[in-house]
């Protein structure tokens, strides 16, 4: 199976792609990009949250056949070429970042949330972080994250 | 989460609240878990496992699978090179079943394939001929006499009874006597980042896996041992890890993968999917625990019996160190000078159960908190009265004979903890969405509970307990540059930000190069028992003293000054002449020490269960608000308080991190983990059905740490990792208690035993 994609901007082609490969699958085995992490593979954990033409999906639970022609942003395509997003800052400064594994899932949901809803209330990131787990923080040092950025963002 | 300890900067040194030295990468989306990783020809490897629970195995005929084009090799029981079995204490569990399979989940042959499902493939076509058994699957059945045996020894894997005070103590009269039976299910660990390693082998005719551990050597010796392979050949190096939690002190894929690489000659990757991961790890031991409690009309405790039947599963794993735990902790942190306890872990067809955070504490710790409200509640004492007339001094006694020693804070802990203001959020603010639809506001109850928990901190009973680090000192145009080699495990607790923090307060460093964990240096042990902080923070902190006083003397000869005549600066070596360049001193030649760092000494309990087997011990009190849904049998929690004694907080960002996220584990054994088993078989492998708490289960914590400093630690150190967990199920449990009148003698609290209660309680 050949699958065309825009890949985190960049038109992007994989040959051979196994029938029945999921798009996490074609993200990590076909294309190298292993910054989408694989724990469930029920769509439950939200370790491979992407963006499928600016929508939240988990990836394990999209069809690889489906991304074809499709816009797919990744963790490896939020951050600026160099240095971190004011997100992933606030990330690392609240401590909210133990082992990292749900840590990809939860930036690419996080930033889709501030940039629907700009100033969150701590339910409403509370509700848009409750498809992705986190086994080490225990999600208030990620919630004071978000808040943190959100605030400074309209401060500025 | 909010925390009243202040935050200092002291230049990234020990007491600096520090940001994950990882976090850069991992923020990215580029640090390389151990599932990440990718070489080159690699082969791709599979375990079959068993689907029954206990069954003799007839045959295995592999070779189905190696007709199928692509599968490259298929290994049985019978090509394992060396010792058959492994195992952290007793080497009881086969690398691959050969006659016999004790539990669901056991692997019996292993595949390579050129790709992950065509291995798979190969995994489904294997034949085996089994006859299956009755699955023993009861603790208590298991260790009866007429039971068949697991296990050439019998069942009972472990047994200790303690008896601490004179018989004559025990007596009834005039004495409150409350008795409980209590259980808690089985908890998985459930970390995120799946097993995974990569193996390849060496030219000396060895091999070497990068693999996510938490203990490099144990896992080497474990290796070297089936594969015959001297220790010296087989080479570990820490790749990723994805959460640990103790799920990864036991083998998963190390010798399965080494063996295929070894017989294939090829680099060989093994990953686990989700439900391989639920049966390929220990968990958490589930229990029935019994308890007797007696005090004078004043409330002190007269004495305690207990009995602590512990489900090992099918093998050994480390069931013996956690029945000691569980013997040790059995009556909690007070003061009590009589007890009784049995301690039992026993051997059945479940899987198998070992470390889990907490680790034979967080058992005892539900049992005997509810033991102390009952108490409370018999005699019209407040839950905190009560724990304050029984907190134990450092001069009292734990059942084990071992004195509590400093710093004994359980007191202090209770009531600094108390003086937080119960949180002002109205009655079912927390049942929002669903629950909010479907709740009643006249069904609504809030409730507060406490519970004070504690734990040994390192290994015990006479483990030769160390930990090593090697530190070298190089020196360019920026200063010196230290280079710290351990193989402690970073598992996500931050532990290589400690290291850089220790490495700059003992030495005045432009930069802190940290060696990737591997089997190059000496033994580390676990990143477990709350132990790696202090034990190779202390290797590290002593290997760091040793270089420093090795450039001194190179600065004193080339100088000619006496060694107090030294300062060493950022930016240089200061003489009573001139400041003096680090590069300079140094020279070509780096600056190395290795240093060894052992706590305290232990012992192992005599045979009246009495002995000082611990070297130290944590503590933590939790205070939990609930509002329950008394008709439908929903529990919203609405505020976890806490207060902690760190000893000191090496890392203020880690210390809290720890705290939170050890909380929330204690939260998910409260009310929703569990692995459901019936018969042996699990039913909720899958993170679908094994529910962990979301960002909507977990409150705002309220924090406080203390920091009384241990006296005999490094830095004034305590564990921090463990606390968190062992009270917090027990005050949630204690909270429902109070909002609903429940017994709740069981946790995971379900919803459908609150409703049943309720119901049982109004029926004539």
């Amino acid at each position: 199976m050949r699958i065309s994609l825009t890949l985190n901007g960049r038109a992007t082609t994989a040959s051979e792609v196994d029938p029945n490969a999921s798009l996490l699958d074609l993200l990590r085995d076909d294309l190298g990009q292993v910054g989408s992490k694989d724990a469930c593979r029920q769509g439950e954990c939200g370790s491979c949250t992407v963006l499928l033409d600016g929508r939240l999906a988990c990836a394990c639970l999209v069809h690889a056949a489906q991304a074809d022609g499709r816009s797919v942003l990744t963790i490896e395509g939020l951050g600026p070429s160099e240095g971190l997003t004011d997100l992933q800052q606030a990330l690392l400064d609240r401590g909210a970042v133990q082992c990292g594994f749900c840590t990809p899932g939860i930036v690419v949901a996080t930033l889709h949330l501030l940039e629907r809803t700009p100033r969150p209330t701590e339910a409403e990131v509370r509700a848009a972080l409750s498809g992705n787990l986190c086994r080490c923080t225990g999600y208030q040092s990620i919630v004071d994250a978000v808040l943190d950025v959100a605030a400074e963002r309209s401060d500025s | 989460m909010t925390v009243t300890t202040e935050t200092r900067e002291v230049g990234g040194q020990v007491g600096a609240a520090r940001r994950h030295r990882d976090g850069v990468p991992k923020v990215a989306g580029e640090f390389a878990f151990a599932s990440d990783l990718h070489r080159d020809g690699a082969l791709f490897g599979a375990t079959l496992r068993s689907s029954l629970a206990s069954a003799l195995i007839r045959r295995v005929d592999v070779g189905p699978a190696l007709r199928i084009p692509g599968v490259r090799c298929a290994l049985t029981h019978m090509d394992v090179p060396g010792r058959s079995t492994y195992g952290l204490e007793i080497p009881d569990q086969p690398v691959l079943a050969a006659d016999r399979i004790r539990y669901q989940g056991e692997p019996v042959a292993i595949v390579a394939a050129d790709t992950p499902a065509l291995a798979r493939r190969g995994v489904a076509a294997i034949a085996v001929d089994c006859e299956p058994l009755p699955a023993l699957t009861d603790a208590e059945a298991a260790i009866l006499p007429s039971a068949p045996p697991l296990h050439p020894d019998g069942n009972v894997l472990r047994r200790i009874e303690v008896r601490h005070g004179p018989d004559a103590w025990l007596e009834r009269s005039d004495l409150v006597v409350v008795e409980g039976s209590y259980e808690l299910g089985m908890q998985d660990q459930a970390f995120l980042g799946p097993e995974a390693g990569i193996a390849e082998p060496t030219p000396d005719g060895g091999v070497r896996l990068d693999v996510a551990t938490q203990w490099l050597h144990v896992d080497r010796a474990q290796m070297a041992s089936s594969l015959a392979l001297p220790e010296e050949k087989v080479h570990l190096s820490l790749a990723g890890v994805g959460g640990a939690f103790g799920g990864r002190e036991d083998l998963s894929v190390q010798i399965h993968a080494a063996m295929l690489a070894l017989r294939t000659g090829r680099p060989i990757k093994m990953t686990y999917g989700r439900e391989e991961s639920f049966l390929g790890h220990v968990h958490r031991h589930p229990a029935r625990l019994h308890y007797v409690h007696a005090t004078d009309h004043e409330g002190r405790l007269r004495w305690v019996r207990a009995r602590i039947v512990l489900d090992g599963g099918a093998y050994a794993s480390s069931s013996r160190a956690v029945c000691l735990n569980a013997a040790s902790t059995a009556v909690g942190p007070y003061r009590c000078p009589a007890a009784r306890v049995e301690a039992i872990v026993a051997y059945t067809n479940n899987p198998p159960c070992g470390a889990m955070r907490g680790f034979g504490a967080v058992q005892t710790c539900f049992a005997y908190e509810a033991q102390m409200d009952k108490l409370a509640g018999a005699l019209g004492l407040s839950p905190v009265e009560l724990r304050l007339r029984n907190a134990a001094d450092e001069q009292d006694e734990l059942p084990t004979g071992q004195r509590f020693g400093r710093p004994a804070p359980a007191a202090r802990l209770l009531t600094r903890l108390s003086q937080h203001p119960l949180p002002d959020m109205p009655l079912g603010s927390t049942f929002s969405g669903e629950a909010a639809a479907a709740s009643q506001p006249g069904d609504l109850r809030r409730g507060v509970g406490w519970a004070v928990g504690f734990k040994n901190v390192g290994f015990s009973a006479g483990f030769n307990e160390h930990s090593t680090a090697r530190v070298r000192l190089d020196a360019d145009d920026s200063g010196l540059i230290a280079t710290v080699h351990t193989a402690a495990c970073e598992v996500g607790q931050g532990l290589v930000t400690v290291q850089e923090q220790i490495a700059r307060t003992e030495l005045p460093v432009a930069a802190v190069h940290l060696h990737t964990a591997d089997t190059g240096v000496g033994n580390a042990g676990s990143s477990s028992a709350s132990r790696q902080t202090w034990v190779t923070g202390g290797a590290v902190r002593d290997a760091c003293r040793a270089v420093r006083r090795e450039l001194v003397r190179s600065v004193c000869e080339l100088a000619g000054c006496a060694e107090d005549d030294v300062t060493l600066d950022l930016d240089g070596a200061r003489t009573p002449e001139s400041t003096i360049p680090y590069a300079e001193v140094i020279g070509g030649r780096p600056v190395e020490a290795t240093r060894v760092f052992r706590p305290p000494r232990t012992e192992a309990l005599d045979d009246d269960g009495q002995g000082d087997a611990h070297f130290a011990f944590a503590y933590a009190a939790h205070r939990a608000v609930v509002d329950v849904d008394a008709e439908l049998g929903i529990v919203r929690l609405v505020e976890i308080a806490t207060t902690q004694d760190v000893g000191r907080a090496v890392n203020p960002l880690g210390v809290e991190g720890q705290i939170a996220g050890g909380i929330a584990q204690g939260i998910g054994l409260a009310l929703m983990e569990e692995l459901v088993l019936e018969d042996g078989q699990l039913r909720n492998g899958s993170f679908t059905d094994y529910l962990l708490p979301t960002s909507l289960d977990v409150p705002r914590i309220r924090a406080e740490v203390l920091e009384l400093g241990h006296p005999e630690s490094p830095y004034g150190l305590n564990g921090v990792g463990e606390p968190p967990t062992i009270a917090s199920t027990a005050a949630i449990a204690a909270a429902v208690r109070d909002a609903t009148g429940a017994s709740v003698a069981r946790v995971p609290i379900r919803p459908e035993d609150l409703v049943a209660e309720r119901e049982h309680s109004w029926s004539p």
